[in-house]
């Protein structure tokens, strides 16, 4: 219930037109649910530059999906927002969870062995972005990218 | 198990990524390539990223590992080929790929690669004969 509050609040409304859901629980999947996001965000007629931008941001919280909270569910859904349309994804792990929030968001900070541009770097790519973790319980990422955002 | 070819010509060891690295592939070119440097004495490494569509922070990690690796084995890297799209998505992601030599196409990048080599080689031979002579006056 509260969690629920939560999202309502921090996300815009959006109409859901189309989902789908990709579990990813080893490296070799990374690859097939970049190409099942690349299939909706072509299906929309997003271009270029936008998609590449969405998928290297799927890419980045896939793998962060993997290495620290051992893989997780997807949901890839094309969604809109009066005339705009966009997809949404959303990354849902069991892993230990992120015990500071603010900390993992800044350019250059990481607990493993990466460049620590992982969530800053995403952020910067989407047009929505919006994490909530419980230390324990795990971590959710949702990010939308609109056809022209 | 796949395995990205490596060519060899004359003093430069030449990379064609063709297919959508996962993160195993991406690492095992990245030690099979430092290898190749080391067994062929290889002066120079092109690597085209032509056909690649998406350069993730651990791919862009790995394309510097391999500059920087090549460097401390006496060889140059160039980088070529890379999508406009990609460029746009690397930089706002905050990868700047420092220290990574880039080039439009092939032939730029081979031609920098013969450049680089030919400035390094006799320039650092004539900085010694300078000292010699200078010594010697």
């Amino acid at each position: 219930m509260d969690r629920r509050t939560m999202a309502t609040m921090t996300t815009t409304p959006v109409t859901v037109l189309n989902k789908d859901s990709m579990l990813i629980v080893k490296e070799q999947d990374v690859v097939p649910f970049r190409n099942r996001v690349k299939e909706y965000a072509t299906k929309i007629g997003m271009g270029l530059v936008n998609q590449t931008k969405l998928i290297t941001a799927a890419s980045e919280l896939v793998r962060n999906m993997l290495r620290y909270g051992g893989g997780g569910n997807t949901l890839i859904e094309v969604v809109s927002k009066g005339r705009e349309n966009g997809i949404r994804l959303t990354f849902s792990d069991k892993g230990p969870g992120i015990a500071n929030i603010e900390m993992a968001m800044k350019d250059g900070f990481t607990t493993g062995k990466s460049l620590g541009l992982g969530l800053p770097g995403t952020k910067r790519l989407v047009s929505e972005f919006d994490i909530k973790s419980k230390p324990g319980e795990g971590t959710t990422v949702m990010i939308i990218k609109w056809k022209n955002g | 198990m796949e395995k990205i070819p490596i060519l060899r010509m004359g003093q430069f060891l030449l990379v064609t990524i063709q297919v959508d690295l996962y993160d195993r592939l991406a690492l095992n070119l990245e030690a099979d390539l430092v290898q190749m440097v080391s067994k062929t004495g290889a002066r120079g490494v092109l690597i085209d990223i032509s056909a690649v569509s998406i350069v993730d922070s651990f791919m862009g990690r790995i394309i510097g590992n391999i500059a920087n690796m090549s460097k401390i084995m006496d060889a140059e890297t160039v980088v070529v080929g890379m999508q406009p799209a990609v460029a746009i998505t690397l930089i706002e992601l905050g990868l700047p790929l420092t220290g990574v030599h880039t080039a439009l196409d092939v032939e730029k990048g081979m031609e920098l690669l013969r450049n680089k080599i030919l400035v390094d080689g006799p320039e650092n031979d004539g900085d010694d004969d300078d000292n010699a002579s200078d010594s010697a006056e």
